[in-house]
């Protein structure tokens, strides 16, 4: 079971406050991401979850019993850090059994869980190693096979991949995915990388300035996102925003339009611009396109394009892909 | 961009560090030598040195005239007994500190430091008559607990600066491993800043075996340390530098040998965070 209810959960340091009032349900086994800018309380939403900060007010329940007052050892949660965390004096055997060693199973037991553990990850040939002895990747795995070992309610990331390189973070974010799905435990993940959050994720919660802006499946988000915020936060490249005459000739005060959803032409469409960057993928080819009145739209194309910098393009948005926003920076579809 | 020493500039610079090594170190050494002269030859005036008479006689004077064995262990027990008994106290206070600071305990690590900065003498008295009335006076407990309360700010302001260069995440890992305070302590933060709490009770059993004035003040003969001991050479017949020499030279050895070994360790500690 994992079932965590956040009811009215306020968050203040001194006079500052971070988490003015979260009300969330992150159901049994579901995999749920915060993600947000920087300082938008992300973290901290996942601290007050572990215990390891106080609510200002609100409750947290977790499997229907109020754990607002419990410490963090008694509330059945794991968590992965970003900075892995590990203990630098043990070895890695003794790292995963040190949560079963707190909570007073004998050696031999706890040596069987942490072999499993270990097995599971692709760790048993470095259980004697100490962390200093590993590579970054090895590194969370341990932090992540300590987490396993306590058959926690719920695992709790915070940003564990921040540390890694581009490659590993894809193969680590790939075998969490896939730790998910075997384990089927209720997974909290925090993270700035709307590309996590969209790959990972079964719901998204975004956060803005401690509030939450959205709450969704990642294609719900990226195709019905529920103001300017979340619409320009989700999808990479970001979504272009655009005010001015052209939104209020559609009934709005913003629109946007993904950069898939704007077709590209070298003699006619709705706004003429000249390309500034072209990124090659090989797949996809992104445009970065100054249009005149509106600043730099991204576009993407085929693969093929034949346009470099310099280039004058026409550029016309999909009608019926296009998001109109009013006035507060709400949705009004 | 470090800067590459010329070899001049090298030689310098090692003549240097030599010479302020030898200036730090000339009254040590000086005691040194006129412990093996005779006690003529320790006042000639001026000094003797290459034409001085040289004797071992001094150290067998001191040796037979004093239990020097007995002055030695209680200098042990009172140092060591002393540090050991403020690490006891300070870890966990400097765990408090570093944290889960409260709002004033800048404050208080600012007033815990002032105290050193008092006078002794002007607590003599009061300390004195408390020993006195406690039956703590001339007993190795007694001096324990004194020399344990004076070193006890230093011994806290050291933990405190190596607990705050501990990573807060790797503790709240315990925390979240199901450990509680006493576990986070013992398994996680003592064995990480094992460096650091073995420089600093080094330092402070240097502290305790070389404080004087308490040591003085507060025992007369079952509980004295060596400090007492050297002091018990200066009086009544009148200073005999010869002896006292050997006296003093037999006093800091043992310290002086356990610093030299431990000096990798002690730099190390005190410097431990300086450079990232």
């Amino acid at each position: 079971m994992g079932k965590i209810v956040l009811k009215s959960v306020r968050k203040s340091f001194g006079d500052v406050q971070v988490i003015p009032s979260v009300d969330l349900t992150i159901e049994n086994g579901e995999f749920v991401v915060f993600v947000g800018p920087s300082g938008c309380g992300k973290s901290t939403l996942l601290r007050l979850i572990a215990g390891l900060e106080d609510t200002t007010s609100g409750t947290i329940e977790i499997d229907g019993k109020d754990a607002t007052a419990l410490p963090p050892a008694k509330r059945g949660l794991a968590m992965v850090f970003q900075s892995y965390a590990l203990y630098p004096h043990m070895t890695v055997r003794k790292n995963i059994m040190f949560p079963l060693k707190m909570a007073g199973m004998d050696i031999a037991a706890a040596t069987k869980k942490a072999d499993a553990a270990a097995k599971v990850l692709n760790l048993t040939s470095y259980m004697e190693r100490k962390p200093g002895q590993l590579s970054g990747g090895q590194r969370q795995r341990v932090a992540i096979g300590r987490a396993i070992v306590r058959e926690p309610a719920a695992f709790l990331f915070d940003e564990p991949l921040s540390n890694l390189d581009a490659a590993l973070r894809g193969n680590m974010r790939l075998e969490i995915t896939e730790l998910h799905h075997t384990l089927k435990t209720t997974m909290i993940y925090v993270t700035h990388d709307q590309v996590e959050a969209m790959t990972m994720a079964d719901k998204i919660v975004v956060l803005q300035a401690g509030n939450i802006e959205q709450v969704g499946s990642p294609l719900d988000l990226y195709n019905h996102p529920a103001n300017v915020f979340v619409a320009g936060f989700i999808g990479s490249p970001r979504m272009n925003l655009l005010t001015g005459a052209d939104a209020q000739a559609m009934g709005a005060t913003t629109i946007g339009v993904r950069p898939e959803h704007v077709d590209i032409s070298t003699t006619a469409g709705k706004w003429k611009g000249v390309v500034s960057v072209a990124e090659l993928l090989g797949s996809d080819t992104f445009l970065h396109v100054n249009v005149e009145g509106h600043g730099s739209m991204t576009v993407r194309a085929g693969g093929d394009v034949n346009l470099r910098h310099g280039d004058t393009v026409y550029l016309t948005p999909q009608d019926a892909k296009v998001h109109r926003f009013g006035a507060d920076g709400k949705n009004l579809a | 961009m470090a800067r590459a020493a010329s070899p001049r500039r090298k030689l310098l610079t090692t003549l240097a560090a030599w010479f302020v090594a030898l200036l730090i170190f000339f009254p040590v050494l000086w005691m040194i030598l006129t412990s093996f002269k005779t006690e003529a030859s320790a006042v000639a005036s001026p000094p003797e040195l290459l034409g001085a008479s040289w004797t071992l006689e001094n150290y067998v004077e001191v040796w037979s005239r004093s239990d020097y064995p007995r002055f030695f262990w209680n200098s042990v027990v009172i140092s060591v007994g002393s540090t050991l008994l403020g690490l006891a106290i300070a870890i966990p206070s400097a765990w408090a500190m570093a944290f889960v600071p409260g709002k004033r305990t800048k404050d208080l690590l600012m007033w815990m430091l002032s105290t050193k900065m008092m006078p002794a003498v002007a607590v003599m008295i009061p300390i004195y008559l408390l020993f006195q009335q406690l039956g703590l006076f001339d007993t190795k407990i007694g001096l324990i607990l004194a020399l344990m309360l004076m070193n006890l700010p230093i011994i806290i302001w050291m933990l405190y600066t190596y607990f705050k260069e501990i990573p807060g995440e790797i503790l709240e890992a315990a925390r979240m491993d199901g450990a509680g305070m006493w576990s986070e302590i013992a398994y996680v933060l003592t064995p990480m800043a094992l460096p650091g709490i073995a420089s600093t009770m080094l330092l402070n059993i240097i502290l305790a075996w070389n404080e004087a004035f308490w040591t003085i003040v507060l025992t007369t003969t079952k509980a004295a340390p060596l400090s007492a001991f050297i002091a018990s050479f200066s009086a009544p017949q009148g200073l005999f530098y010869a002896k006292l020499s050997a006296a003093s030279a037999m006093a800091i050895m043992p310290i002086l040998i356990l610093g030299w070994f431990s000096q990798k360790q002690l730099v190390r500690g005190l410097t431990f965070g300086a450079v990232k």
